[in-house]
This record gives structure tokens, C-alpha cells and sequence, in this order.
């Protein structure tokens, strides 16, 4: 019983990092269309990142402040200067942003090395959480709470303002928004660099379970396009059940399947593929 | 006429070229001709969808890799004849495509690519997870090129040789793609690239055209990833990856999409240009993002899409491959 529990709780751990990245992978994908492969990029330089702040400051808060913060900016330059002007064409940006990719990873590489850092845990979270004989990792309840507050706070901003209504109208309709006189180059730009602020705080919060590592942008990457193509392309609804569920499959598949720990992913995604091509919740395909 | 003749002639003399320069280069280069032949006919194969059908696969791998494996995992597991191992790999290529195109084709454009992708990394996980049977992240090494026994007296234990194979294969498939292209069959898959709705009002079966423009593709990638595992004598799942989808996509493109030879161009390009620079830097990697930033940014039609609008108008004229 014991190990079904605290598996399910690693699982949902996992599923909200997961959740940070698939959320803006997801709706950069719905809004605009870019298959972002990048994404996974900005998940390991701002972990790398944050692991050089916190090496040189001790300061993990202002890790998770700053480092986002710059990835951001990295994001809305990489679109504002190479991806905006190709909004269309779709095979171009897909090569864009691999090429992107390999300049990250090289740099990364070059910078940081070969070898794994795995960041340190604050020192408030280092501890673990008893409850009955079942002992738990208080990081890994930070990283649940982290995760459902974000989710919280990214649906108030979808349901309840402004810019969130013209996300959202962007997914369903990018032309009409255009024709209502919506600025959709910069609404793009912006959810563009909200997408990379998600990542790098995926990868910061991420960094004392996963660690950064170079091959890590690649296998994010894939992971958050399994989560996408199950939940539905941008769909922040279902970005959040994917999340939990490939979260899950994954915790448990290395547990009881290491063997088959990849197929465990991919072959759910084939499935829901089959049946419903535009994932659990998809509207838009 | 008088352009055919002119290509033609100058077809022969290029492979004539090809074949005396791979056997008489120092074994090196003959090694990265033979690459760069065998990327080829996966470059090609992958245009086929892309530059033709106007189906940006972000998966071909999938097809490449999958043949190699099967091959691979035959000969040495069973150490049947290399013509059962070969022809198996052919025939598990296909049969993959023939499932992935049922899924695929369920969706255009971008939703394509991504699906594609997601397909492909289906089997790269297999083949990086099941370790007892395809080696994990390790590979299969000391897979023996076949022996053609009576049939040739040569061994194609020799680059030579080998390249000599691989040129001949690459004749014969860049022949029947050739063909394929310039059937009506071909026409409509342009047809297709151009516009599905005119298609299908003309009473054509688009979902039938694209899915066996998946099929042609899937195995000629098979035939360019059996070779492969030949040249290498090894397998590993860098052959199911990603990087390599996006590797054929970049060759397809910097040679330029929907011509014949335009992808085998980008292929010798990168597989040229990746043994240069990794003789003087560490930094290939970079290297490689910026072709694929500078070909999207500066040439997006090709190296031959460059070319072709500095010819006499009478060489130029598209022969609308």
C-alpha cells in the first residue's frame, strides 16, 4: 500500500513539472502553430541557470525569481527576431527552432559540461513529511503545491482577463482576433515568452529531483509533446490531465516495467492517437 | 528534347565521375561518398512526402531506423541469409508505414509533423528501452555486410566495393523514383501539394495517393537504412531519433524541395561538411544550428531552387519534378 502511495505522490510530483512545461508548449502550439522544439531548451538552460545562481548567490528563491524572468526575455527575442517574421510557415519555424536547439545544447555543453548537476534543495524543503508510516519528501509537496497554484493562477488568467480572452479567441480563430483589431504579432511574442518563463521555472523547480544534463532538453521536449498530444493541442485543461497521467504512467512504468519504461509513454499516446486524433480535450485539429 | 538530351548526357558523365572518384579516393572519402549516397536515397525518399505530396513528415526516422534494426536484430540473431534479413527490413518499413500512415494521415499540416514525430519516438523508445533485444542506448555492433557468394565474385568487405553496391542501388532507386515522379501518379501528388480540395473535385482519391506516397516512402527509406547498418556495421537508436527526421528534412530543403537530385545535394552537403568541420572544432553541433537557421533565413528554396534561376531559360525550364 505503502509504495502505491508514495508512488502516486512521485507521479503527481512529476506530472505538475511536467504540467509547467506542457502548458506553454501547448498553447504556443494552439495560438500560433509553431511545433516549438526549443522548448525543451529553455527547460534545461534555465535549470543550468539556476544551478550557476544558486552556486554563486545560496539563494534558491531568487533563482526561481530571476532565471524565468531571463528566459523569458530569451523567448521574446528568439520570436520578436526569427520566428515572427516566418508566422505561416510552419516547416520553416519547426527547423528555426531545431536549429536553435543545437546552439543551446552545444553552449550548454561547452558551458556546463558533460556531466549532471542536480540543484540544491532550499534549505526549508529539505526535509520529509510523515504522515501515519508513510514518509514523504517535502520538496516533492512543494513542487505539487507549486504546480496546482501555477495551474490556478494560468486558468484565472485564461477564464477571467483579458489578455486571456484573446488567447484563447487566438486558438479558436487567430484570423477573426486579427480582424477585431487584436495586436496578435505581440499577443504571439507575449505568450511566446510566457511559454519559455514556464519552462526555465519547470526546469528550476525540476532541477533538485531531475537535474540538468546535457540530453535532458530532448527528452522534456518529447515528454511535454506526449503530454500536449494526449490533453489536447492547446488546451490548458488538457494539458493538466496529461500531465498527471504521463506523470503517473511514467512513476509507476520505471517502477514496475523498467524495461519498457519509454514504450509506457509513447504507447498510451499512439492509442489516444488512434481514437481521437485531437487528444482527450482537443477542440482545434 | 534538347534539354533531356543535355541532362542526360550530363547525368551519365556525373555518374561515371561518381563511380571512377569512389573507387579511386583514399578510403576515407569513399567511406563519406558512401554516406553521403546512402543519406541520399533517405533524403530523397523523404522528399517524396515533403517537396511532392506536400507532407512534412517530422518522423522519417522511423522508417529508416526500423529497417536497420529488423536487419540487425536478423543477422545476428538468426544469422539467416543477408537476402532474408535485407528483404525483412524492407518489408518491416513498409508494414510500419503502413500503420503510421493510417494514423498520420488523419491530420495535415502541422498536426501531421507533430503526430509524425510522435510515432517515430515510439520506436526509439523501444529500441532505447528494450535492451534485451536491441541493446538499449549501446546498439548492436558487428552486424557482417552480406556475402554475395556466388552471384558476384567480389567481397563487399572492401569500401571499394561496398561504395560500388551503394552506388548501384542508388541508380536503381533514384531510377524507379524517377519514374514514380514523373507518372501520372506523380503529377497528382502534386497535384495534391497544390491544392487537395481541386484534387479531390477532379475525382481523384487524395487519402489513397498520400498513403501510398507514405508507403513508396517508408521503404525507400527502409532500403537507405539497411545500408546503413551495412556501411556501419552497427545500429543504435540514433537511427529511430529525431535529430536524424530533422537531418533528412534540412537535406532536403538545403538541396531544395520537390527536385530529383536536390536532397542527394543536401545530403553530400552535410555529410561533407559535418567530417570537415569535426576535424578542426569540437563545436559541429553549433555549427549545425547554424545551417538550419541560415537555410531557412537565406536559401529556402535550395541550393538547385538558387541555381536554377541563373540557367538559360531553355535548362531551366522545370520539367515540373
Amino acid at each position: 500500500m505503502e509504495f502505491w502511495i508514495v508512488q502516486s505522490l512521485n507521479g503527481i510530483a512529476f506530472g505538475m513539472l511536467l504540467f509547467l512545461l506542457a502548458a506553454g508548449l501547448s498553447l504556443v502550439f494552439g495560438l500560433m502553430r509553431i511545433v516549438n522544439l526549443t522548448h525543451g531548451s529553455f527547460y534545461l538552460l534555465g535549470a543550468y541557470i539556476g544551478f550557476t545562481v544558486i552556486g554563486r548567490t545560496g539563494s534558491f528563491l531568487l533563482a526561481v525569481v530571476v532565471v524565468p524572468l531571463a528566459i523569458a526575455a530569451l523567448g521574446l527575442v528568439m520570436h520578436r527576431f526569427l520566428l515572427r517574421r516566418f508566422q505561416g510557415a510552419e516547416l520553416s519555424q519547426v527547423l528555426l527552432t531545431f536549429g536553435a536547439l543545437f546552439i543551446f545544447a552545444d553552449f550548454s555543453l561547452w558551458y556546463w559540461g558533460g556531466y549532471s548537476h542536480v540543484l540544491s534543495k532550499p534549505a526549508f524543503l529539505a526535509g520529509s513529511l510523515t504522515i501515519g508510516t508513510i514518509v514523504f519528501p517535502a520538496y516533492r509537496i512543494f513542487v505539487i503545491v507549486t504546480g496546482v497554484i501555477i495551474a490556478l493562477l494560468f486558468w484565472l488568467i485564461l477564464e477571467r482577463t483579458r489578455l486571456g480572452s484573446m488567447v484563447r479567441a487566438g486558438v479558436d480563430d487567430e484570423e477573426m482576433v486579427r480582424g477585431l483589431g487584436i495586436n496578435t504579432p505581440r499577443l504571439f511574442t507575449a505568450v511566446f515568452a510566457l511559454g519559455a518563463f514556464l519552462a526555465a521555472l519547470s526546469g528550476i523547480i525540476g532541477g533538485p529531483l531531475v537535474g540538468a544534463y546535457p540530453g535532458a532538453d530532448f527528452e522534456v521536449l518529447l515528454l511535454a509533446l506526449v503530454v500536449v498530444i494526449i490533453g489536447g493541442l492547446g488546451s490548458i485543461g488538457g494539458a493538466f490531465v496529461g500531465s498527471l497521467l504521463v506523470g503517473l504512467i511514467d512513476t509507476f512504468g520505471r517502477a514496475l516495467v523498467p524495461e519498457l519504461a519509454m514504450f509506457t509513454i509513447f504507447a498510451p499516446m499512439a492509442i489516444i492517437l488512434a481514437l481521437r486524433p485531437r487528444g482527450l480535450f482537443g477542440r482545434i485539429g | 528534347m534538347r534539354r533531356r538530351f543535355v541532362l542526360g548526357i550530363g547525368l551519365v558523365f556525373g555518374l561515371i565521375v561518381l563511380a571512377v572518384a569512389g573507387r579511386l579516393s583514399p578510403t576515407y572519402y569513399t567511406g563519406l561518398m558512401t554516406e553521403a549516397l546512402i543519406l541520399g536515397i533517405f533524403a530523397v525518399s523523404l522528399n517524396l512526402l515533403l517537396g511532392h505530396t506536400g507532407l512534412p513528415s517530422l518522423g522519417h526516422s522511423a522508417y529508416f531506423g526500423v529497417a536497420g534494426y529488423t536487419t540487425a536484430i536478423l543477422s545476428l540473431r538468426l544469422a539467416q541469409s543477408s537476402w532474408v534479413s535485407a528483404s525483412a527490413g524492407i518489408v518491416v518499413s513498409v508494414s510500419v508505414a503502413a500503420i503510421y500512415g493510417l494514423l498520420a494521415l488523419r491530420t495535415a499540416g502541422v498536426y501531421f509533423m507533430m503526430i509524425t514525430l510522435a510515432l517515430a519516438q515510439v520506436l526509439w523508445g523501444i529500441a532505447f528501452g528494450w535492451r534485451s533485444m536491441t541493446g538499449g542506448d549501446d546498439g548492436l555492433p558487428g552486424i557482417a555486410r552480406p556475402d554475395l557468394g556466388a552471384l558476384v565474385p567480389w567481397s563487399l568487405q572492401s569500401p571499394a566495393n561496398f561504395f560500388t553496391a551503394v552506388l548501384v542501388i542508388f541508380i536503381i532507386v533514384m531510377g524507379a523514383l524517377s519514374l514514380v515522379v514523373h507518372s501520372p501518379f506523380g503529377y497528382a501528388l502534386r497535384g495534391i501539394r497544390e491544392s487537395e480540395a481541386r484534387m479531390d473535385c477532379l475525382g481523384y482519391h487524395v487519402w489513397l495517393h498520400k498513403y501510398v506516397a507514405v508507403l513508396i516512402a517508408g521503404g525507400v527509406a527502409g532500403i537507405a537504412g539497411i545500408l546503413f547498418v551495412y556501411y556501419h556495421g552497427f545500429v543504435s537508436p540514433a537511427e529511430l531519433s529525431l535529430v536524424l527526421s530533422a537531418e533528412g528534412l534540412l537535406m532536403v530543403i538545403l538541396g531544395g524541395a520537390g527536385t530529383l537530385f536536390g536532397p542527394v545535394l543536401g545530403a553530400t552537403v552535410v555529410v561533407f561538411l559535418r567530417n570537415l568541420v569535426s576535424g578542426y572544432t569540437e563545436r559541429w553541433l553549433s555549427v549545425l544550428g547554424l545551417v538550419y537557421l541560415l537555410v531557412v533565413l537565406c536559401a529556402p528554396n535550395g541550393i538547385l531552387g538558387a541555381i536554377r534561376g541563373r540557367l538559360p531559360s531553355w535548362l531551366s525550364q522545370e520539367a515540373e519534378a
